[in-house]
């Protein structure tokens, strides 16, 4: 392929002046190895040490960066244009990307790190790096537990846990760091007890706090790269956000029944989460785990996946999922990928960003209660009420819209289930004359199949059940299994 | 070829870097230096073209980035003009006029680099330097005051 190249006119010193030169090659690596090998001195400014293109020097094949084709394997076509395009980074204090003085290693951790120490990619000098480094996960769930237990074994130096939340019996069936003895305690703690066993030599760092506007930056700052294992919409874009803010990696997984999704957003090098999803769904949408359920070793493979990326971000690799989406299904065992593009009109990570400062995420998402107010007015019930109304023999029906596997796990006497999808189908079922309440897992369903009843024309009056039946099994009757 | 390390600059146009540097601290200020390449060697600025800086907020005390889409568009602007960019502007707030480790890292040759330092809001010294070949170090060049 004849393909040229255009010399920036930076480097023409080194070409004689030469603004433009032609040359056959297949690929954009073939066109470069071509190009230094005729002006060798160039080579020094292009290539580092280890003969990678410094972080500064960009190759355009035909107006696209090769960074978001196949790098250096990209292929060339007859008259193709390279284009070498020069950014331009410096900066006052040296102190953020200089090397920092890396650790030395005992001898019982060169013996305990010993599968890692044997491979060139890590060797001693990588596992100084990790020893070095330090990473905050956000959420000990069920991503958070696995990749901690990771990240604690392969000696990361210092671990970042952050969690509100305690030890349920319902997090056991995925969330591995947390025994049945837990069941209870500060789920920060029973993961710093299990990490600190799991390896002596590294310094775990608990935040006993929900992650918020107010203190995401002051604690992203003591970190190197940011671990999102988060279950909602609103922290995953303050994490996004704050990372974006404070310029750290942060590797992305997400969960829901049999999918999984993983990526790294680090908006120095390429997409944000904000770039891939500019906008939260619609409140309700897109049900949580808690609603939707998990198959429980998929946050294993996901969180062990993020463990992953962070190691290789740490070892300085090429090949992150830095614009990159990683689909899985375990339930058709199958990975997919997408290629991901910095939006250079994203609001945060864009050229002209509008986000200069952390929000209200509950309010983007669509959750802040001011909003919730405004919504059309949604009649509730609490379970303590309702049992109160039932006890008194108040005539009340109560229409479950979980799905048959639900209802077969737990149910509140006396129901009649009709599953959200069939709901406005089969509203004749649903005696207009009384009153109804209508209930799910948690509320959300049942507000929606109350919206949908309505729209549909339904006349009769509907209230729906505050926390649905786990709020019932809380409140009223403990007999009723939570799920 | 020989080069002499010199770099002509208006009054004007250092005053000019010396207030963008002053408006944008604490932050980095970033912008291009449009001119020719003299016969000689030695470098005559035209004009400036700022930059807005394209590091993240908590980056920007310490950091500029100039993307290449950026720099691609400063090249047609001066291409229009029949000018070539002949080097680069920043800041360094309340640090010296000297480049940093992570500037010669970063560094092209050829281009001019002037760095600028502001104290406590208020510019002071202004001194340009070129990286030399070998990549080792920054060498210090005159700057002439031009017309």
């Amino acid at each position: 392929m004849s393909v040229t190249i255009v010399i920036p006119t930076a480097l023409r010193n080194f070409t004689a002046g030469r603004s433009r030169l032609e040359l056959q090659a297949t690929t954009a690596g073939e066109a470069l190895d071509q190009f230094t090998a005729q002006y060798a001195e160039l080579r020094l400014h292009l290539y580092d040490d280890q003969n990678k293109l410094r972080s500064f020097v960009n190759i355009y094949v035909n107006d696209e960066d090769i960074r978001h084709q196949s790098g250096a394997s990209t292929p060339l076509k007859d008259g193709d244009t390279l284009m070498i395009v020069p950014s331009i980074a410096g900066g006052a204090t040296a102190e953020a990307d200089v090397e920092k003085e890396l650790p030395s290693l005992s001898n019982e951790e060169i013996a305990r790190y010993s599968r890692h120490l044997i491979m060139p990619e890590v060797g001693i000098e990588g596992q100084k790096r990790l020893k070095a480094a330090s990473v905050l996960a956000i959420g000990t769930g069920g991503l958070g537990a696995p990749l901690g237990m990771y990240l604690a074994a392969a000696g990361v130096g210092r671990l970042g846990l952050v969690d509100f939340d305690v030890v349920d019996s319902s997090n056991l069936q995925r969330q591995i760091v947390h025994g049945t003895k837990d069941v209870g305690r500060r789920k920060v703690d029973s993961a710093r007890e299990r990490l600190a066993d799991i390896n002596p030599h590294i310094e775990i760092e608990t935040h006993d706090t929900r992650l918020t506007s107010e203190n995401a930056l002051a604690l992203f700052k003591n970190y190197d790269i940011i671990v999102d294992g988060t279950d909602n919409f609103p922290t995953r874009y303050l994490v996004n956000d704050a990372c974006v803010l404070t310029g750290k990696p942060n590797v992305y997984g997400s969960i829901f029944r049999f999918e999984g999704q993983a990526s790294v957003f680090w908006a120095e090098r390429g997409a944000c989460y904000r770039c891939l999803y500019p906008e939260p769904p619609p409140p309700g949408l897109v049900p949580s785990c808690a609603e939707g359920g998990v198959l429980g070793v998929l946050p294993g493979i996901v969180g062990a996946i993020q463990a992953n990326e962070t190691i290789k971000i740490i070892l300085g690799a090429e090949d992150t999922l830095v614009n990159r989406l990683l689909l899985f299904d375990a339930w058709h065992m199958k990975f997919r990928e997408f290629k991901l593009r910095k939006d250079p009109n994203c609001p945060v990570c864009g050229e002209h960003p509008t986000i200069k400062e952390l929000i209200d995420y509950e309010q983007f998402c669509g959750l802040a209660p001011s909003q919730q107010v405004a919504a059309p007015q949604l009649d509730e019930i609490t379970a303590a009420e309702l049992k109160q109304r039932l006890d008194r023999g108040d005539d009340v029906q109560i229409i479950d819209v979980r799905e048959p596997h639900e209802y077969e796990i737990a149910r509140i006497p006396n129901t009649k289930l009709i599953p959200l999808a069939h709901v406005v189908n089969r509203m004749n079922e649903i005696d207009a004359s009384r009153e109804t309440v209508l209930h799910c897992k948690g509320g959300v369903r049942s507000a929606k199949a109350i919206g949908a009843l309505k729209q549909a024309g339904y006349k009769g009056r509907l209230i729906n059940l505050k926390g649905g039946i786990t709020a019932w099994s809380d409140e009223v009757d403990p007999q009723v299994a939570k799920y | 070829m020989l080069r002499n390390p010199m770099l002509q600059l208006t009054t004007e146009q250092q005053s000019a870097i010396a207030t963008h540097g002053e408006h944008d601290y604490p932050y980095e200020c970033c912008g291009l230096l449009l001119g020719n390449f003299a016969s000689d060697g030695a470098k005559v600025c035209a004009e400036l073209f700022p930059i807005s800086n394209a590091r993240e907020e908590e980056a920007k005390r310490s950091r500029f980035l100039i993307r290449p889409e950026e720099l691609l568009r400063g090249e047609q602007l001066a291409a229009a003009k029949g000018l070539d960019i002949i080097g680069f502007y920043h800041s360094h707030p309340d640090h010296p006029a000297v480049p940093s480790t992570y500037d010669l890292e970063h560094a092209w040759p050829v281009y001019s680099y002037i760095v600028v330092a502001i104290k406590s809001g208020r510019a002071e010294a202004l001194r340009s330097w070129e990286m030399q070949t070998d990549r080792t170090r920054f060498a210090e060049e005159e700057i002439l005051k031009g017309n």
